[in-house]
């Protein structure tokens, strides 16, 4: 039996590669999906705790996430469509206008 | 679940995970997290959530995926233009999120012994996980939520039609 204390820790790293790729990658589409996997380390750290505490509450909030990641997915594409046809790069470097 | 199948999991898919991060091409990345999204499904199974596992393959790496690789065709991205000197950046990215993982998993550590609940090595109740249980619970308890996410995806399409439609110039 795996104690839920390994479930989290893989959670933890997936969680920090996602971070990784989404500071150090410049397509837009590829950061976009850092952040999934950011959502999904989320994701198996709920499912990890509803198993931990026999609730099924963690496996209802990740239906949430699914959802919201679904909704972010297509809002986020369709920005990063409006942005290539206006500039026609979507290189997170190029895109200044709003950078400090 | 045996630490051995465990741990055979847990590298397949820090692996694929690190294939979403590291490979030059789009599509190969969206493929790599396709599979991450598989194998993570299979440790829903081990953690008795069959419910949300079948819906991670489906809506997930079926739908969500689907978009993503839809767009990266439809623009017809080329590899990422090779790297003008940005190692500083690199490489303090790589620094802060090993800090991170080292903080997290230190925390966990120390927290490990103090979890509450029952544990991993206790039976759960008949159906846990089920479609049946998790309706359930998400129709009475979360009904309010789950309206609320409605309007969500409602102004998801919307906003997301809009913004694809606009013309430019």
């Amino acid at each position: 039996m795996v104690p839920t204390t390994y479930y989290i820790a893989l959670s933890a790293i997936l969680f920090s590669i996602g971070i990784v790729g989404v500071l150090t990658r410049r397509n837009a589409i590829v950061i976009f999906l850092c952040i999934e996997l950011m959502l999904n380390a989320a994701n198996l750290a709920f499912v990890a705790f509803a198993r931990q505490l026999g609730s099924i509450d963690g496996q209802v909030i990740v239906f949430f996430v699914m959802t919201v990641a679904a909704a972010e997915a297509a809002v986020g594409l369709a920005i990063i469509i409006a942005v290539f046809r206006h500039r026609q790069t979507i290189n997170a470097d190029d895109l200044r206008l709003l950078r400090w | 679940m045996g630490f051995a199948l465990f741990f055979i999991l847990a590298g397949l898919i820090i692996l694929s995970a690190v294939g979403v991060v590291l490979n030059r091409h789009p599509v190969r990345s969206a493929m790599c997290l396709v599979a991450t999204l598989f194998l993570l499904a299979v440790l829903f199974i081990f953690l008795d959530a069959d419910f949300v596992a079948a819906l991670q393959v489906v809506v997930y790496a079926g739908a969500i995926m689907v978009v993503f690789l839809f767009v990266i065709m439809l623009l017809n991205l080329s590899d990422d233009a090779p790297a003008p000197p940005q190692q500083s950046r690199r490489f303090s990215a790589l620094v802060g999120a090993s800090l991170f993982v080292l903080g997290l998993l230190y925390l966990l550590r120390q927290a490990g012994l103090l979890l509450p609940g029952p544990g991993m090595g206790t039976a759960v109740p008949q159906g846990f996980g089920s479609i049946e249980m998790v309706g359930l619970r998400l129709f009475t308890h979360y009904l309010l939520q789950f309206e609320i996410t409605g309007l969500l995806m409602l102004g998801g399409v919307v906003g997301a039609v809009v913004l694809a439609k606009r013309k430019v110039g």
